[in-house]
């Protein structure tokens, strides 16, 4: 095994693991705190696909942002173990037979998807570096992308604008 | 051999590697320094002598207050997480100690026929790495104040952590700025064109205000410390901590102020070069090696300039409250951060057009 597959592996073996502590942690910000080690996982194979600006920018955007938004939500609602209510049985079972179709759907469909030509090229691809994502994003789709922009300012002004009510 | 298949050469590794420990050593040891400085300046802002006890001059103050931090007894409290107790610190010190990977500290060594580069890493996403630090920065602080279980702890790191992130995106406008001008995010490209070029502050004036400004909110200083107002909090999100792990947390704010002080340099001041002085004819006329240990020393000098300037606002201007706190961020710095924004994105196309309309 070379560099990039020992780390290919011990990075999918940490999403995973994170991923399944995520669910089965009965704390919730020991959830939220996993959820972080799967997104810095993904990251990690981001820059393994030499996809360097997705990477950071999903550490930024989810990692550094939205789970920080999450963990002000538990932290002040301060729930733990012995204060959520204990849910049916029955709601559970439904649950897992509603998770168990779900994965058999996406394993049936990804069984039949075209993967030979998808297969992304592992440390060589050009097509995440930050110059090559500008020309696309700018020359090709520079429409939606500043559509989305403003979408995000104007957001970003609501904030504001709210909170100047008071 | 793989490594060589992945063109990693040992040599390359073993000199970053000492090239990491030196850093990490500087960054540890200037930490270490600015609380012995901050004191001094402070002592000298109020007309006082300030540490001059231990060594001449109370330099050896720093090893003495280590000394009593590592001694004290270690509390964990008994209703705390205690693995997440013992994570906060940790992570608080890791983030701010990761952010000076992508920092340029000089060009190059020219050593044993090799030229030895003063940067960790010269990775394409320079700025953007350091953004992502910062933002997980924002960790170090909540979980500890989450893990100690108590309320002002809490309060305290919740008001920490919106502090952080609310100026971040008026930080990110404000580079956005510089961004559009250098075409570039390495950091090490950015100082090259300011070594031919004029220091990106002439160009970039408010951008390099609101960019100074959320640097003071990110480390956590006054007049942006809320989160440590002992008169309101009793101590902050750390205040259940004793011994070496309050230590790493007060450490952190200080190596986050090396750290920042050094980006502002680079990003803003030239980095390492030397004023007045052309480097590439310097270093022709009087080698390599010479002039990159002046550039490490012009740089040097730079960060402890705004290290000064860091403690001189402590010792000057009173805490914000809260609600000013916000106002400023939201109100003040993200419009004025737009419109530095509109401004420069206009002139960067005028130009591009010869200045016609």
């Amino acid at each position: 095994m070379g560099i990039t597959q020992i780390l290919f592996w011990g990075l999918s073996i940490l999403a995973l693991l994170g991923a399944i502590l995520v669910v089965i942690s009965k704390n919730p910000v020991h959830s939220v705190l996993w959820l972080i080690v799967v997104f810095m996982a993904i990251s990690g194979h981001y820059i393994l696909l030499n996809a360097q600006f997705l990477a950071i920018v999903n550490l930024i955007v989810y990692a550094g942002a939205i789970m920080v938004l999450f963990l002000f939500v538990f932290m002040l609602m301060n729930l733990n173990a012995d204060t959520e209510p204990q849910k049916n049985k029955w709601l559970k079972i439904a649950g897992v037979v509603a998770g168990g179709s779900l994965l058999l759907v996406l394993v049936a469909a990804l069984k039949h998807a075209d993967m030979k030509n998808q297969l992304a090229v592992m440390n060589k691809g050009e097509i995440g570096l930050i110059h090559n994502l500008g020309l696309v994003l700018f020359q090709d789709y520079v429409v939606p992308f500043e559509i989305t922009s403003v979408l995000f300012l104007s957001a970003m002004v609501g904030v504001v604008v709210i909170g100047k009510k008071d | 051999m793989y490594l060589t298949l992945l063109s990693i050469d040992w040599i390359l590794l073993v000199e970053k590697a000492i090239l990491i420990a030196i850093i990490i050593s500087v960054s540890l040891l200037v930490a270490m320094y600015e609380t012995w400085g901050e004191r001094k300046v402070a002592a000298f802002m109020q007309d006082r002598r300030g540490p001059n006890r231990a060594g001449p001059g109370g330099l050896f103050q720093p090893l003495a207050d280590g000394l009593k931090l590592f001694m004290k007894e270690e509390i964990i409290p008994n209703s705390s997480n205690r693995f997440l107790f013992v994570l906060g610190p940790g992570l608080a010190m890791l983030t701010a100690m990761m952010t000076s990977a992508v920092v340029p500290w000089g060009s190059h060594f020219h050593l044993f026929g090799r030229d030895i580069s003063l940067q960790i890493a010269d990775v394409n996403i320079g700025i953007l790495y350091i953004f992502g630090v910062v933002s997980m920065g924002v960790y170090g602080v909540m979980i500890g104040g989450w893990a100690s279980n108590n309320k002002f702890s809490l309060l305290a790191a919740i008001r920490g952590a919106s502090q952080i992130i609310s100026y971040e995106l008026a930080m990110g406008i404000s580079i956005i700025a510089l961004l559009m001008i250098t075409g570039s995010l390495s950091l090490k490209t950015i100082v090259e064109q300011q070594q031919q070029g004029h220091y990106y502050v002439l160009l970039q004036p408010l951008g390099f205000l609101i960019f100074l400004i959320c640097a003071f909110a990110e480390c956590n200083r006054t007049p942006f410390d809320l989160s440590e107002a002992e008169n309101e909090l009793n101590f902050g999100y750390h205040q259940e901590y004793s011994s070496m792990k309050l230590g790493f947390y007060l450490f952190a704010e200080y190596v986050n102020m090396f750290i920042s002080s050094a980006v502002m340099a680079t990003l803003y001041w030239g980095g390492y070069d030397i004023p007045f002085v052309n480097d590439a004819s310097f270093g022709q006329a009087n080698g390599q090696n010479l002039l990159a240990i002046l550039q490490v020393v012009s740089l040097f000098i730079k960060i402890v300039i705004f290290i000064f300037f860091f403690m001189w606002v402590r010792w000057t201007i009173p805490r914000f409250r809260y609600d000013q706190l916000m106002r400023l961020g939201w109100k003040i710095l993200i419009p004025l951060a737009l419109f530095n924004m509109l401004v420069t994105g206009f002139l960067v196309l005028l130009r591009q057009n010869h200045w016609h309309f």
